[in-house]
């Protein structure tokens, strides 16, 4: 357990900085810091959250925030997947909801480094100090993002999206068909958003839209070989 | 505003909790079906890539800082995969950018 509390601590420093800025996100969609302190709580989602403020901000149709929630948060599928193949017979059931609610892209990471059979109460510790820094994080940028000078905010607000690059790009330095899908989403997403016609769609229908199609036809013209996790 | 924030949030968060759940709890095998592996591989990082760009380029007081920023943090992310200093890099170049504009 304090092993994961040691690793959670630049995990959580990082925290502190991205929710803050998605506290700025929430509440220009709308948000009090309780809100969005709860809801930073039960998404633990950087993508996800944003992609759903937005939505909010938007007031869309519940249907449009149930989908790009989905989309945003497809990859957790997948690593919860992976998780599940780490679990030892032994480790009780109840261990399985708990992990699989606090598996974020970076506890994710911690975890799967770590050799042998999933120890939960590693996780328990990253979660402990991760968790509120997240939730909290959140709250503040909510309430402060308006006592910042316009410049501060403007540079915190990219944290966020240097956050995703930080996630999709490393990979591709293994995959190089990743690097060409990236290529292709950033071009295929700035044409769609300029667009006339496209363009009148929501941010949150065009994401769905273009994952479909970008990842589906990876899928069937580029099907990972067997061997790769 | 027509619609509730708490339904929004119970939403997001509902739909979020069950996929990170429901393959743990469910799925004890792993997934051998190519093209759903495949589709589960691909999807991470086509949908970060697509809510980067054009966000990213918007998201500050001018748009040159924001091509800046994302060029900036791509290329610390090529060489570094700590989330805390690519995202760190983002936000130095576009406060340092309109130092220089503004």
């Amino acid at each position: 357990m304090l092993a994961g509390v040691r690793d959670g601590v630049p995990i959580a420093l990082g925290y502190l900085v991205v929710s803050f800025t998605l506290g700025i996100i929430a509440r220009e969609a709308g948000l009090n810091d309780f809100e969005g302190a709860i809801a930073s709580f039960f998404n633990l989602a950087s993508a996800g959250e944003y992609a759903g403020f937005m939505t909010i901000k938007a007031d869309a149709p519940y249907l449009e925030i149930v989908l790009i929630t989905l989309v945003a948060n497809a990859r957790y599928m997948l690593m919860t997947c992976v998780l599940s193949q780490k679990f030892s017979d032994k480790t009780p059931f109840v261990h399985r909801i708990f992990v699989g609610f606090g598996a974020t892209d970076e506890i994710f990471g911690i975890t799967v480094r770590r050799k042998g059979a999933l120890n939960p109460y590693y996780n328990y510790g990253a979660m402990l100090i991760a968790v509120p820094a997240w939730t909290i994080g959140t709250a503040i940028g909510i309430d402060m993002g308006n006592i910042l000078p316009n410049h501060a905010v403007s540079a915190l607000g990219v944290a966020l999206y240097g956050m995703f690059l930080a996630v999709i790009i490393p990979p591709i330095k293994e995959e190089k068909i990743l690097g060409i899908l990236i290529l292709i989403s950033f071009v295929a997403s700035f044409i769609a958003a300029n667009l006339p016609l496209v363009s009148e769609v929501s941010a949150g229908t065009r994401t769905i839209v273009l994952t479909l199609i970008i990842a589906g036809g990876a899928a069937y013209f580029k099907p990972v070989a067997e061997d790769k996790k | 505003m027509t619609h509730n924030i708490y339904i929004y949030i119970f939403l997001m968060a509902a739909v979020t909790i069950l996929i990170r759940l429901l393959p743990l709890t469910l799925i004890r095998r792993e997934i051998k079906q190519p093209f759903l592996r495949s589709f589960l591989h691909y999807v991470p990082y086509v949908t970060l890539a697509v809510m980067t760009v054009p966000g990213i380029f918007y998201a500050t007081l001018t748009p040159i800082s924001g091509v800046i920023a994302f060029i900036v943090a791509s290329c610390f992310a090529f060489f570094t995969d700590s989330i805390f200093y690519v995202a760190a890099a983002a936000c130095v170049a576009v406060y340092v950018t309109e130092l220089f504009l503004f």
